[in-house]
């Protein structure tokens, strides 16, 4: 039976949803022989969120760790306390998100294993498989015998557990490593958009350099908000300086799995669309009959998108 | 202060990769190679360091088999003064990277260290956090931007909902990501005097013992499943009546 340790992720007194994904991957792995699933929830005040992670289905216990050293999560105090913990565990896991791909490689070299990077598929207690090549290539990877598995979970492959009626035990723990001083958090600046959050979004409106400036954004902003929907963009629109970093989708940007995803101008490389394959209906806007993004996209519109999008305003009004 | 730039040899981002039918691997042949974007991004920023009077000396550092010289070689000719090449015909996965870096630290005793975020191959984004933790040092991923402060160094990281910024003592280990800068052309002059340039060749056996038993087991190398089944519509009607009867809006 495995021992599954999972690293929770929140802000704000909000467990946050890539948790509850990477829950999912956990009771995969419990598929193959069982698992216990425990999830630690280091913070200043972590009391709200590990209620939270306790109802989560599927959880076995929640591990609550309080410091304030941990009111920001910083992989230089995280990664050493997931190290001390590992002794107790075959697998520790966490989301594939900018959160956990920080903290996750510093415990498994502490731990002294590799890490597999984001599961998109269990194959068994310790088999997987995983995109590389942004995508244009699926592996399977194998963890030794020896060696525990520490691996991110692909939170775009992963649905949310739901919560349970029942909730999981809630373990007060003590701190059981070193913190070093020589990183110090300085500020978080947000953009702080109104809207849902671009990872978890049910439907996105995404946004190419055909936008051609940021101004021209704020129609695909507008529509957004009619459909209640988040906001993305290419790598383009973002180089150009249209909108913020945190709105590029891709490779090297969120991996987005919408119920539905709109793009309007954007032609379709390779790096932006391993960002949305796991997206439920794609819906592609683009001026040139050629671009690639209609290889993908279940329904395709050749057109111009400062004509189309108002007509889209107007229809669905 | 030295800054130290790890640069890896990939399939050049432009490039469409193709996995081969005996499913043991991505086709190489007659494939154009680069340096990975993210560590040319590293490099570019280490060289601005050197220009902004910062670092002294920028060592560029590459692991894997000879064919990795003519990427320390386009890297001496952007700027780099030095460059090394610990010399493996292993595939090196993250952690053992790690290592081996870790002892050529020790010997170089850089005041920082530079790689991309991520390789555009495996896009494991582990070497640095690994790096940092075996240094016992801090670490900054995805770097938008850097201000070198005297024993310190501030850091803008871009994060899942915006930007945070961290001060770190160094030495550390920063990772960059797509927005610190833009990394300069190389000029022909500049190839030939990168000639000229130290390019030694360190042995990994050198650096410790190579040892893989803690390697992932990888195989089975598919391509991605194909989505199918789109459809073209002709006009906004029907791409709102089709969106509808689909239960979509």
């Amino acid at each position: 039976m495995s021992k599954i340790l999972i690293l929770a992720e929140h802000a704000a007194g909000k467990l946050a949803a890539a948790t509850a994904k990477t829950v999912s991957c956990a009771r995969a792995i419990a598929e193959h022989n069982g698992a216990d699933i425990d999830v630690v929830v280091f913070g200043d005040h972590a009391e709200q969120v590990s209620q939270q992670a306790a109802s989560l289905h599927g959880v076995s216990r929640v591990l609550q760790c309080e410091h304030a050293d941990f009111a920001q999560p910083l992989a230089a105090h995280l990664a050493p306390e997931l190290a001390a913990m590992a002794a107790d565990y075959t697998h520790i896991l966490a989301p594939s998100s900018m959160f956990g791909k920080d903290v996750l490689p510093r415990a498994a070299a502490l731990i002294g294993v590799n890490q597999v990077s984001e599961i998109m598929q269990v194959l068994g207690e310790r088999e997987f498989k995983r995109p590389v090549y942004a995508g244009a290539a699926i592996i399977r990877v194998s963890v030794p015998p020896d060696c525990k598995v520490v691996a991110t979970a692909r939170t775009a492959s992963w649905p949310a557990a739901d919560s349970a009626d029942a909730t999981a035990e809630i373990v007060k723990l003590q701190t059981q490593a070193e913190h070093p001083q020589h990183t110090r958090f300085v500020e978080n600046t947000n953009a702080g958009g109104d809207g849902p959050d671009l990872a978890t979004a049910n439907i996105v409106i995404s946004g190419g350099r055909a936008l051609a400036s940021s101004d021209n954004f704020a129609m695909v902003y507008q529509l957004a908000q009619q459909l209640g929907a988040a906001v993305g963009a290419s790598r383009a629109a973002v180089d150009a300086g249209y909108v913020p970093n945190e709105l590029q989708v891709g490779q090297t940007g969120k991996i987005i799995a919408p119920d539905l995803y709109m793009c309007f101008g954007i032609s379709g490389a390779i790096q932006h669309i391993t960002g949305i394959k796991d997206a439920g209906t794609i819906v592609a806007v683009n001026k040139d009959a050629d671009a690639p993004i209609f290889e993908i996209a279940d329904i395709g519109l050749v057109g111009d998108l400062f004509e189309v999008i108002p007509a889209l305003q107007k229809k669905l009004a | 202060m030295k800054v130290m730039v790890l640069v890896k040899r990939v399939i050049d981002y432009n490039v469409r990769v193709r996995v081969k039918s005996d499913a043991s691997g991505v086709e190489t042949d007659g494939v154009k190679m680069s340096i990975n974007p993210f560590d040319e991004i590293a490099l570019e920023e280490a060289l601005r360091l050197r220009e902004a009077g910062h670092a002294e000396q920028v060592l560029v550092v590459s692991m894997g088999s000879d064919a990795c010289q003519q990427q320390l070689r386009t890297a001496l000719a952007m700027g780099a003064d030095r460059a090394i090449q610990i010399a493996t015909d292993a595939a090196l996965q993250p952690l053992r990277a790690a290592q081996l870096i870790k002892a050529l630290i020790e010997r170089e005793q850089p005041g920082m260290v530079l790689l991309g975020k991520q390789a555009i191959d495996d896009d494991n984004n582990q070497t640095g956090q690994m790096l940092a933790a075996l240094w016992q040092r801090p670490q900054a991923t995805n770097a938008a931007q850097l201000e070198v402060q005297g024993d310190s160094v501030r850091v803008t990281r871009e994060v899942d909902d915006g930007l945070q910024v961290l001060e770190l003592d160094l030495p550390a280990v920063i990772s960059t990501d797509l927005r610190l800068n833009t990394p300069r052309f190389v000029k022909l002059p500049d190839i030939m005097k990168a000639k000229k340039k130290p390019l030694d060749v360190v042995q990994a056996s050198e650096l410790g013992d190579a040892d893989d038993s803690l390697d992932l087991h990888i195989d089975d190398w598919q391509a991605p499943p194909k989505r199918g089944g789109g459809i073209m519509v002709e006009d906004v009607d029907a791409l709102v009546s089709e969106l509808k009867s689909r239960g979509l809006v």
